[in-house]
């Protein structure tokens, strides 16, 4: 849509600005005071350059963090997104079985998130979870507060139970989308399931499924309370995420200065990250605008 | 044929697709069939983990934690007399409302005006504006609570649920204009033009032509920003104490010195999800464009 140009619209938007500047650019600027600042106590400030900048970044404990971040977010996106293409391909087109299996897909995505993290850990532990003590009456030696690898497995099974379904649901809405007429035409075509799949409902879905994985990425950036409710980050500190090193730092040691840097950069990294999605987004919405 | 009928919409091809389709459904037999398996599958493995939730508030915990069995044996619903009975555990959930339903009004009482202006107007760092709401959607909770705490109670909001709404609104305020931007493009624009020549003003255009015919989107919009608020924690646990303590922070009091009272855990966290299923029905047909934030 061509749209005019009218600079009053500004004052359309004002509201939204200082709302948000007052709950997104104060609290910021309360950060970045912290990060270039070193304190005696007293609440006597003074001036230390980017002293914590270099700490953070020569300090293991971070890129140790972030690390494990990276290979989480990478492991949720490798499953959750196919997944969800594949769900979604698979569900009811309309009628009575569609809305229920909408309703059923949303439920775990409207429950508090440290709830889910309760009903994970309930479930996986080995006395009176139903997973835990499957797993243990064959034979599987699990425990999620102990294994390394059984804290990691159920972190993910967690969060690909919590959010496969926004993935599903968005493919499903790309999905709904496309007209009958092609898939006719397929058909004229005698296409074989993976040629409808390939040149037909894929590109369809691309634009949603963008929107996908931009939100899976930020959030799945930003996860605390789901990991910490059931892991608390460990064991050792196997499962301690960007988010839970970070709270761990500010709130739990005090450390403001380095928790502030490590904020700062830590933002930054989702920022660059998410403008690349948003980039490539904004194309292909002016893509299939022409 | 039964690989084709795997295909979304290519089963039952309409002789005429220009008409358009009746709106209920033809009421076919459930056939088992591949799509029905995997549905199954899915849909059980999501329900497994709630069922087992509302199975344990269902006991007592001498059964929950002496006798392993899939369904209640002595069904007592004792863990929810206890959680609806007493003040300090059903006002967390009066709390959690207030501040959700506050978050919600005042989120869209502002995104309405700006994404009509982002929908129909360019003006001066229009998209830079855009990509800065979107910034704060982005920003990790843990890195604004400490700044949140000291802000709040700088002006005298702390624990009040004011203060939780305020700070909901740092991601649900983009995600509303985001949402709303997109439901609205879909409005074509001859619309406003036909009602400014028939001399309505903007405002009773806006609240008289234009909502009505975003409703679908408001909701969407209000359904969300009621999601998000409803199942954060971090921060509303960080800027409240006593007057305004979310459930979800409330729950952490089942951990006693005798251990934790799993039943009313278990019983708490049923009815956390209660309202959430509740709104869901109410925009079930919505939902999945609301999830493509309207742009399908």
């Amino acid at each position: 849509m061509n749209k005019t140009v009218n600079q009053k619209a500004w004052f359309l938007v004002l509201p939204v600005l200082i709302l948000v500047a007052f709950s997104a650019v104060i609290p910021l600027m309360t950060v970045v005071n912290y990060s270039v600042q070193d304190t005696f106590g007293n609440n006597v400030f003074f001036w230390n350059g980017i002293y914590w900048f270099e700490e953070m970044l020569a300090s293991e404990r971070m890129w140790n963090a972030l690390g494990r971040q990276v290979v989480f977010s990478s492991i949720i996106l490798a499953i959750e997104v196919p997944l969800g293409v594949f769900v979604a391909l698979n569900m009811p087109k309309k009628g009575f079985w569609a809305s229920f299996c909408l309703v059923v897909m949303s439920l775990p995505l409207l429950i508090p998130w440290n709830v889910v993290g309760t009903i994970w850990q309930i479930f996986g532990r080995v006395d009176i979870g139903l997973l835990g003590h499957t797993l243990d009456a064959i034979g599987i030696n699990y425990n999620y507060t102990q294994g390394f690898y059984a804290a990691w497995t159920t972190v993910i099974v967690m969060d690909v139970w919590h959010w496969t379904s926004l993935v599903a649901l968005l493919a499903y809405a790309g999905l709904q989308s496309i007209p009958d007429a092609y898939y006719q035409a397929a058909k004229i075509d005698q296409a074989s399931r993976w040629a409808v799949f390939r040149y037909i409902e894929l590109p369809k879905m691309l634009g949603v499924l963008m929107i996908a994985i931009l939100l899976r990425f930020m959030d799945s950036f930003m996860i605390y309370t789901e990991p910490f409710v059931v892991t608390g980050g460990g064991p050792g500190n196997a499962t301690t995420f960007l988010s839970i090193d970070l709270v761990k730092m500010a709130l739990g040691q005090f450390d403001l200065g380095p928790a502030a840097a490590f904020s700062i950069m830590y933002f930054l990294v989702i920022l660059a990250i998410s403008w690349v999605f948003y980039t490539v987004m904004t194309n292909l919405d002016k893509r299939d605008a022409k | 044929m039964t690989d084709t009928s795997a295909a979304p919409g290519a089963a039952s091809i309409p002789g005429d697709v220009t008409a358009a389709k009746p709106r209920t459904a033809t009421a076919k037999r459930f056939r088992p069939n591949g799509s029905a398996i995997v549905m199954g599958l899915y849909l059980l493995f999501l329900m497994l983990p709630i069922y087992w939730l509302v199975n344990m508030s269902l006991k007592t915990n001498s059964e929950i934690l002496g006798t392993f069995s899939l369904w209640p044996r002595n069904l007592t619903f004792e863990n929810y007399v206890t959680i609806l009975t007493d003040a300090s555990w059903y006002m967390g959930y009066v709390n959690s409302l207030i501040y959700v339903i506050l978050n919600t009004v005042i989120s869209l009482a502002v995104a309405l005006p700006a994404a009509y202006a982002f929908s129909r107007y360019s003006f001066v760092g229009d998209k830079h504006l855009f990509f800065w709401l979107l910034t704060n959607r982005m920003a990790p909770p843990a890195v604004f609570a400490l700044p949140f705490f000291q802000l709040y109670s700088s002006v005298g909001l702390f624990d009040t649920h004011i203060a939780v709404a305020l700070a909901h609104c740092l991601f649900n305020v983009p995600l509303a204009v985001w949402i709303l931007e997109g439901f609205m493009r879909g409005v074509p624009k001859e619309i406003d033009e036909t009602a400014y020549i028939d001399g309505y003003s903007f405002g009773r255009f806006f609240t008289r032509i234009f909502m009505p015919l975003i409703s679908s989107g408001i909701g969407v919009a209000a359904f969300f920003c009621f999601m998000f608020s409803w199942v954060e924690l971090l921060l509303s646990r960080t800027l409240t104490s006593v007057d305004a303590k979310p459930i979800a922070a409330t729950m952490t009091r089942t951990q006693g010195a005798a251990g934790i009272d799993w039943g009313v855990l278990a019983a708490a966290g049923v009815l956390t999800i209660v309202p959430g299923a509740l709104v869901i029905y109410f925009v079930r047909n919505y939902i999945a464009k609301g999830f493509a934030l309207g742009r399908v």
